[in-house]
């Protein structure tokens, strides 16, 4: 039992990670229509910015912030340079433009940085074991788990309370209109893309904890985690993302647990396959995103 | 003239929607814009407002050109348009739809409890309804919510794309009670329609849009006496 409910926290954790990249691919995908598959290269981007500030000799919490704020910013920067100006072209241009994005940035830091991983050090509480109603569960499971929820809570009430959230929400349903509300397109989708960013940023924080290191491919593969599990959401379903996160979260960390040894080899296997057999009874995912009814 | 629109030319593609139209609305008129289904009476309206591909002629609002302008920017001058099939924002709360129809600038915004309350008293059907999702209205209440959303922006002139489409008889005949109201306030009103009795019957001037051309214009009066329109929808003018 014990076991079991340590499983369900690290499931809650690295599925919270997931769903936190996944919100930030569906916001963008909700209003733009476009997958940004440069979205792990902002997580890669935080991890270089703390690297640099703590050699810089900045303290720990500010080099944290700063992390975060480089990949919000950089969010705002790969759309007005990358995106806004294929802007009027179909989805694909916009979709290769992303892959390009990519590209160059992973060259960039095997170039101008190193191939090699450079050592990011988590902060001394993280590293230890905290009880919990007589549970022994890692610290750093328990700030995803907080940090995740604050992040969820803190984006419900932004898209909910504020005007810009409102009008963020109605651009997701129907762009034209949102224009004719005489609301600035840019504005709503620099909003977007700054609101992924600040979630790739946070994610980028909970990855480093875990692994201590960022190396140039370091956003690949959560990414493309994020992906799948914003697929098996609802593509452009915001709640649908959180879902897709957290149950790839638990697939993932059931299947490390549960799985015999002889077959562990065969662990990614076995888990996409459930994501297929969930994708084939429910083809629009499991929260899919609600057209506007024209 | 608030709104002059002159050789406008619509195109998607290979079709050739409006061919150089020339129109005009002054402040507080009702001019109706009626034709044939796919005579292009949408296709100049949301042209006018840049959501429609415009090859050529112009648009000028106020005086000013405002065919280049982006949509915000022009919804920002005053113009603006409630579009076919009323397009209110369906997992939005009848509250937020009402809102986000006056976020365009900071003064809009400051007022915006106050246009709210407004907007009730002229949808009283919308009043119980505000904490509703808009989906879930009905087509007559979504059309008085896409009208309200629009005024919220307290536009000089209002483009009304079908506003009876699709809706019961008794609710048509309330929306035109609407547009009679909003033009003794000092709305002015383009209206395109397919019902051309109500909309002769509201109207002061009318044109009559065949294939993309304008194939008749004139005074309601004038319109109604000739038994011209009959022909003319029957493309015998």
């Amino acid at each position: 039992m014990d076991l079991f409910l340590q499983q369900v926290v690290n499931a809650l954790s690295l599925g919270g990670t997931y769903a936190l990249l996944a919100l930030g691919l569906a916001v963008v995908f909700s209003v733009l229509g476009l997958i940004n598959f440069a979205h792990g290269e902002l997580m890669t981007l935080t991890g270089y910015a703390i690297f640099f500030a703590l050699a810089a000799g900045l303290p720990y919490p500010v080099a944290l912030v700063l992390g975060v704020l480089v990949a919000t910013a950089s969010a705002v920067v790969m759309e007005r340079v990358a995106f806004r100006p294929l802007r009027n072209s179909n989805a694909t241009v916009m979709l290769l433009s992303s892959f390009a994005v990519a590209a160059m940035l992973h060259v960039l830091f095997q170039n101008l940085i190193s191939a090699r991983p450079k050592a990011i050090p988590a902060p001394q509480f993280l590293m230890r074991n905290v009880e919990v109603l007589g549970l022994q569960i890692g610290a750093v499971q328990l700030v995803s788990i907080a940090v995740t929820a604050i992040s969820l809570l803190g984006l419900t009430l932004f898209l909910r309370r504020s005007t810009l959230g409102i009008a963020t929400r109605a651009a997701a349903s129907d762009f034209n209109i949102t224009r004719l509300m005489g609301i600035n397109a840019n504005l709503v989708i620099s909003t977007a893309f700054a609101i992924s960013g600040l979630l790739a940023g946070i994610a980028a924080l909970l990855w480093l904890f875990q692994r201590g290191s960022v190396d140039p491919l370091m956003g690949f593969l959560p990414v493309l985690k994020a992906f799948i599990a914003a697929v098996l959401g609802g593509l452009g379903s915001l709640s649908g993302a959180v879902v897709g996160g957290l149950l790839l979260g638990f697939i993932e960390v059931g299947l490390r647990a549960y799985l015999p040894d002889g077959m562990q080899a065969y662990r990614e296997a076995i888990g996409l396959t459930i994501v297929i057999a969930v994708l084939f009874f429910y083809p629009s995912g499991l929260v899919p995103r609600r057209e506007a009814v024209r | 003239m608030l709104l002059e629109v002159r050789d406008l030319d619509v195109r998607y593609g290979a079709v050739h929607a409006v061919r150089g139209v020339s129109l005009a609305v002054e402040q507080g008129e009702i001019v109706a814009l009626l034709g044939p289904n796919g005579a292009g009476k949408s296709s100049i309206l949301n042209a006018c407002l840049g959501l429609a591909p415009r090859s050529g002629g112009s648009v000028t609002f106020n005086g000013a050109p405002i065919s280049r302008l982006p949509t915000e920017i022009i919804v920002r001058r005053g113009l603006t348009l409630t579009p076919e099939g009323r397009r209110v924002f369906p997992h939005l709360t009848v509250m937020e739809n009402l809102k986000i129809g006056a976020a365009a600038n900071a003064k809009l915004r400051r007022e915006t409890a106050g246009r709210v309350e407004e907007m009730l008293a002229l949808f009283p059907a919308l009043t119980d309804r505000r904490t509703q999702l808009a989906g879930t209205l009905s087509g007559g209440e979504q059309q008085m919510l896409a009208i309200a959303r629009s005024l919220m922006s307290a536009p000089q002139a209002l483009l009304l794309d079908e506003p009876s489409l699709g809706l019961a008889p008794n609710i048509v005949d309330q929306i035109f009670d609407l547009i009679a109201e909003l033009k003794r306030r000092g709305v002015t009103i383009l209206l395109v329609e397919q019902n051309v009795e109500l909309s002769l019957a509201i109207a002061d001037r009318g044109y009559l849009l065949a294939s993309g051309r304008i194939a008749l214009a004139g005074t309601t009066a004038e319109l109604k006496s000739t038994g011209r329109l009959e022909r003319a929808y029957l493309g015998i003018a």
